[in-house]
């Protein structure tokens, strides 16, 4: 009987270690965020006050409108969602196809190129950076978004990886009748596996999203002429300023940030699941 | 190796079948050519992405290219070099730093997170789970933006939070000794697609295992070390690796936060260098002092480091590793 009630003691203190840890971590984790935002509601005097104040009494939603007049915003986030937005058709029409022809197309190169793939994804960018810059540039085409676009219609390593780890798991029954009833493979393609797969295409899309959302290195190479700045670019250069306006910054931080995380709201079904299911082993 | 045999059987079965096997050279023929239309955009993306580019990069490595004029062969001058440039003894330092602490930090906490969130029978587990992803949704530079003023010596919200316990924090960007450390606990914020995966690893850890732990007695400590660990330890060394490669490659936190601290340095890498990573150095050189050659010969550097790295962590891990648990 001892023993027993010594366990059920020890499970109860877990419980409450791990209830409190949850607690502790949610606020570290949640701390920077609300600074942000208090942050980006404040202003430039109130932030310096001491000792610290964690509200404003009137929060300066004014913050927000200086920021697009400073900065102009609105040309970057039109040219950020450019490179975001294109990159993901480009991925979401390169990558099945290529996953395909991997997975469901009885032929051998399959087995040569999957390899060469994965051994493609072990190469760092830097490598191919200096290179492609001077191709781009020989071809006149920097200062412009077609280096950060073009690449994506000819599929990603890792996106072609995830969407070939999820399409290895489709039956192949389906698609044998389609072939019998004479459907072709494209018609095979974008009428039964693209429904098939819309799990993994909306976390790859959201994934793609995401990175060039963030990119600061694409568009730090090949964007040189203001107009053309993305939101990282913009962000970084306003802050290059010697007395940075933190309201400001922390304003435009805000304005960057919000929109990944509506889409994540909206996506969150499917791509947790997809992160973990598909980024893992095989 | 264990995959190739049920690919084949699964190939042959539909060759049994009556659709594939009229004309079957016939068939086979076509097949190739419809597998290489299909492949087709990687393929073309692999010549004039990865193949031409690694290959002119190599070729660069040993000329003293620099964009406009020169493309001169040197032979192995920028290798030569290279072993004698403080600035990259310094960045490497610097990158070795990062991986050795950043690494084991940002698994541990990404691990942690996913233990706490794995906690049967506690209400609001989605909830918890959000908070904690959210931090990697915000934008590399938008948190670079955040955390430099987080990290404010003066006003910021660590040191403020440090004072009420009586502590006075370090000035976090301007202390060489503590620039470092910053980025370290900026990327550990932003844990969380670590964590979701070992999260669904801990989830597919066969419930059984636990309940038989718990009837021979090993409490929840003994559980964790005898039983998720070994588990888990596939997507352990999966997370390492990828974790390791990315820390050789870190290029976008140092070059954002060192462009502010520092202005006139040669090298510029932050208060005495401190952020001076080998990708922002290798950065530097081929796109401000356009010495491209030079950069080239540090990037195949690099290339092969990864390799190496790689290879020996996969070697030392894999007695380690357990797959039987998959």
């Amino acid at each position: 009987m001892k023993k027993i009630d010594g366990s059920i003691l020890s499970q109860r203190i877990f419980r409450a270690v791990g209830i409190l840890g949850l607690l502790f971590f949610t606020f570290i984790f949640f701390m920077p965020l609300f600074w942000m935002v208090r942050t980006a509601l404040m202003s430039d005097a109130l932030v310096f006050s001491v000792p610290v104040r964690w509200l404003p009494d009137v929060p300066m939603w004014e913050n927000f409108v200086t920021v697009f007049q400073r900065m102009d915003m609105q040309k970057y986030i039109v040219n950020t969602l450019i490179t975001s937005v294109l990159p993901v058709i480009g991925i979401l029409f390169s990558c099945p196809l290529v996953a395909y022809s991997l997975t469901k197309i009885p032929w051998k190169g399959g087995a040569i190129i999957f390899p060469i793939i994965l051994f493609t994804m072990m190469i760092p960018w830097q490598v191919t950076q200096i290179p492609m810059y001077s191709i781009w540039s020989n071809l006149g085409l920097t200062d412009s978004f077609v280096p950060l676009i073009l690449p994506t219609f000819f599929g990603s390593g890792y996106y072609i990886y995830l969407c070939r780890q999820y399409m290895k798991s489709l039956p192949t029954s389906v698609m044998e009748a389609a072939r019998i009833d004479g459907a072709n493979d494209i018609r095979i393609l974008y009428t039964i596996v693209y429904p098939m797969c819309k799990s993994v295409l909306t976390t790859i899309a959201v994934l793609v999203f995401i990175a060039n959302w963030n990119n600061l290195n694409g568009p730090l190479l090949y964007l040189q002429s203001s107009s053309k700045y993305t939101l990282s670019i913009g962000l970084q250069q306003f802050r290059k300023a010697d007395n940075p306006e933190w309201p400001l910054l922390m304003a435009a931080s805000t304005v960057f940030t919000a929109p990944l995380i509506v889409l994540f709201f909206f996506a969150q079904k499917y791509f947790l699941n997809g992160i973990s299911t598909t980024s893992g082993l095989k | 190796m264990k995959q190739i045999p049920a690919k084949q059987t699964q190939k042959t079965k539909p060759a049994k079948s009556n659709v594939l096997r009229l004309g079957s050279r016939r068939q086979r023929l076509r097949y190739n050519a419809l597998g290489i239309l299909f492949a087709s955009p990687w393929i073309i993306g692999f010549l004039c992405f990865t193949i031409i580019p690694v290959g002119m990069a190599i070729y660069y490595s040993f000329t003293n290219y620099n964009l406009f004029s020169k493309c001169d062969w040197i032979g192995l001058k920028n290798y030569i070099d290279i072993f004698h440039d403080k600035y990259v003894a310094k960045s490497l330092s610097n990158t070795l730093y990062a991986t050795l602490i950043g690494v084991p930090l940002g698994q541990i906490m990404a691990l942690l997170l996913a233990l706490l969130l794995n906690q049967k029978k506690i209400p609001g587990i989605p909830v918890f789970r959000t908070v904690f992803y959210l931090p990697t949704l915000v934008p590399t530079v938008a948190s670079c933006m955040l955390f430099m003023w987080v990290l404010n010596g003066q006003y910021g919200l660590l040191n403020t939070f440090l004072g009420f316990f009586g502590l006075k924090g370090p000035y976090w960007l301007t202390d060489p000794n503590f620039t470092k450390l910053s980025l370290i606990i900026m990327d550990t914020w932003a844990c969380g697609t670590g964590m979701v995966i070992y999260l669904a690893a801990l989830r597919s850890v066969p419930e059984t295992l636990y309940e038989a732990a718990e009837l021979d007695g090993a409490g929840p400590v003994r559980q964790f070390f005898s039983i998720t660990l070994p588990s888990i330890s596939p997507t352990i060394q999966f997370q390492v690796i990828m974790s390791i490669i990315s820390h050789f490659q870190y290029f976008t936190q140092a070059y954002v936060f060192s462009s502010i601290t520092d202005t006139s340095a040669v090298a510029g890498g932050g208060p005495a260098n401190s952020m001076l990573f080998y990708c922002l150095y290798l950065y530097r050189k081929a796109f401000l002092q356009f010495r491209m050659g030079y950069a080239s010969a540090m990037a195949v550097l690099l290339a092969i480091i990864v390799v190496i790295t790689t290879a020996v962590v996969m070697y030392f891990s894999e007695k380690a590793v357990s797959y039987d648990a998959e």
